[in-house]
């Protein structure tokens, strides 16, 4: 008999809902009970037969009052791509969830969040825990452009369902809406007149840089969602490393302390044949 | 590392080099980075093997690359993805405290030439020659089964080193014995036994293959007693050094391999599945299990299975 305890054994779900978010980005929502009990932050890998496994951070939806486990893609390259067209009722593999999750300290009392793109994912999700916990919470959300600003709807019902000051502020690149700007930037003005505890950032690796920097210049502490390339999700192969850490296992979140040691966040990453590249910003 | 761990019970040689304990991480496991190889130095491991590199860099194969399996075995075809000699010299080439074999793989023996040149330069211990790769086309496995080929690659590595070369044989068309034979003639100092073994795991769900190359390499406990086997076969026959490979989960695993005739021992897939901490583990096992039975030094285990 499989062993169905197993995460790491591929498992079969079938597309209950797929959800338009943006017109590039789609929601597949579907059945599993280890995906809904994940944590903000965990990611699965996602097997689209017969064209790629991709990491993808797990999402919850609400589906007629009922939880369900979900992904949020982008359309990018070929694997991304065929996920994205993807149809209710096809199947697609999965196994995780994988990685550790965002810590939420004790008697945390605010906290700021920052977030771009896919990105969104887990921080829209530990957005609304800490709604629920009445952590005040402040959400940046940042998109090259007004239509591609994720889950606006989500979060106003989050902010409308609450009574505390919590907020959502929106920065776009090319300023069509909200602020018009980076999200670090629009930190970095929020961060001059309000104090916050903890600040959480997952999406494009120099803006989690740019966080990194204006946590150490406000003594914030932060916590960051890295991405490498990942093959195995499992701590075998070690396509996913970062100097002598492992994304997918000792990550994929490292926070400031562990931020500081690792040279390579911000700086280079491993292509697929494991020779480093370099950001450029 | 335990300092209980640091016993010198546990020292041993192979083919001139000397290692704090037998366990030593098997090629293709975290293999490309310097700061994971002092990581896992430090967690323990008695020597580490380097993911197998090639002259150009190598970025193997689409996802699914490893396909896990119920009984603590794994199915690969990674694709012999690597950042190629020149990148990973200038990796390793901080290199001062880890016990790094370089593990190499070609498809000519200009390849070998070219390579064991250049790391012969670095701060490693040795090489080991991957021809018995079994997944992926004119490396590996292909050139293991030439024994024209297998008899000039070891020599081209041989005349450029002056460090040990072990080969790493598996389980292909050509005899294992015949092949480690033209291997040891041609200069081996070694023999490392086994690579994963050819493999296939479908989905009943949706008749797919699940690895994008569709046939991977079996590894983990599955393998286990194949590896013995051979290991027990190799070490009767021949005088090297035999390195024991396939399915070592735990201390016992790695006595029985030793108890075959296994001068040390490598892992992989274990670490998988219980982390880097293995390393430390299985040492302390052997070393509980030495002291309690009354031996003096691990040495003493090797091949004691070939009086019976
Ligand atoms: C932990 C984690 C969580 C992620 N969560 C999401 C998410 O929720 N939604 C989303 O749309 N995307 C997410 N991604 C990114 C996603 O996995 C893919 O990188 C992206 O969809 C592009 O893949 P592709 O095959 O379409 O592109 P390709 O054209 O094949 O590749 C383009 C680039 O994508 C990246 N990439 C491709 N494959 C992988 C891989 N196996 N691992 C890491 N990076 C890869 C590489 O940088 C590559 O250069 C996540 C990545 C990681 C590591
Ligand atoms: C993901 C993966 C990658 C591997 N890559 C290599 C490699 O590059 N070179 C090589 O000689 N062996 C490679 N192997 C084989 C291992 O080194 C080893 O021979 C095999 O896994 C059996 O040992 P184990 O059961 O302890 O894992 C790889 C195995 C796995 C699972
Ligand atoms: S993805 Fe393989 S070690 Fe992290």
């Amino acid at each position: 008999m499989a062993d169905h305890t197993n995460t790491d054994i591929l498992r079969f779900v079938r597309i209950k809902k797929v959800i338009e978010e943006t017109p590039t980005i789609r929601t597949i929502v579907f059945e599993d009970e280890y995906s809904i009990a994940s944590m903000p932050g965990q990611f699965l890998m996602v097997w689209i037969p017969p064209i790629e496994e991709l990491p993808m951070s797990v999402g919850i939806e609400n589906v007629e009052s009922c939880k369900f486990a979900a992904v949020t893609v982008r359309k990018y390259g070929i694997g991304s791509t065929a996920l994205y067209h993807k149809q209710v009722g096809d199947l697609i593999g999965i196994r995780g969830p994988y990685g550790n999750c965002f810590s939420v300290p004790e008697n945390l009392r605010n906290a700021l969040l920052i977030g771009g793109g896919t990105g969104l994912v887990p921080l829209v999700r530990l957005f609304s825990n800490l709604l629920h916990d009445q952590i005040q919470a402040s959400l940046i959300m940042g998109a090259r452009t007004k239509d591609e600003i994720l889950f606006e709807h989500k979060v106003q019902e989050l902010l409308a369902d609450n009574n505390l000051s919590d907020t959502a502020a929106f920065s776009t690149d090319d300023g069509t809406y909200g602020f018009n700007g980076s999200t670090v930037d629009l930190a970095e003005s929020i961060l001059v007149s309000k104090k916050f505890e903890i600040m959480y950032t997952c999406g494009p690796e120099l803006m989690m840089k740019g966080v990194q920097k204006l946590g150490e210049r406000f003594s914030i502490p932060v916590e960051a969602s890295l991405e490498r390339y990942m093959k195995c999700a499992i701590g075998i192969c070690g396509s996913c490393c970062i100097n002598d850490k492992l994304v997918c296992r000792d990550g994929t979140i490292f926070d400031s302390m562990n931020l500081k040691q690792l040279t390579e966040f911000g700086f280079s990453y491993r292509d697929k044949s494991g020779r480093p590249s370099y950001f450029v910003s | 590392m335990g300092l209980e761990i640091e016993s010198n019970m546990l020292n041993l040689e192979i083919a001139g080099i000397s290692l704090r304990n037998p366990a030593i991480l098997a090629s293709g496991f975290l293999g490309i980075s310097q700061a994971i190889f002092e990581r896992i130095f430090d967690e323990g491991a008695g020597a580490v093997v380097s993911k197998s590199i090639s002259k150009y860099p190598m970025e193997g194969f689409r996802n699914p690359t490893v396909v896990v399996l119920e009984n603590k075995s794994y199915i690969n075809a990674v694709g012999l993805s690597n950042p190629g000699h020149e990148s990973f010299y200038e990796e390793v080439s901080t290199n001062d405290k880890v016990p790094l074999i370089v593990s190499l793989v070609g498809s000519d023996p200009s390849d070998f030439e070219v390579m064991t040149k250049k790391f012969n330069k670095s701060r490693i211990i040795g090489f080991e020659i991957n021809l018995s790769c079994p997944h992926v086309q004119k490396l590996g496995m292909e050139v293991g089964d030439d024994p024209q080929m297998v008899k000039s690659i070891v020599k081209a590595a041989k005349s450029n080193t002056t460090k040990p070369v072990f080969v790493k044989v598996g389980i292909g068309n050509t005899n294992l014995i015949d092949i480690s034979q033209t291997a040891i003639n041609a200069g081996a100092d070694g023999i490392t036994a086994i690579n994963t073994i050819r493999a296939m795991k479908i989905s009943i769900d949706n008749f797919n293959p699940i690895l994008s190359n569709k046939i991977g390499g079996l590894s983990g406990s599955s393998i286990k007693p194949i590896a013995i086997r051979c290991v027990y076969e190799l070490s009767k026959k021949f005088s090297v050094p035999i390195i024991g490979c396939g399915g070592v989960s735990n201390w016992e695993d790695a006595l029985e391999f030793m108890i075959a005739g296994a001068t040390s021992f490598q892992l992989g897939t274990a670490m998988g599945f219980d982390g880097m901490s293995i390393f430390n583990s299985i040492n302390s096992g052997i070393l509980k299990y030495l002291k309690k039975k009354g031996y003096q030094s691990v040495k003493e285990l090797i091949g004691r299975s070939h009086k019976y």
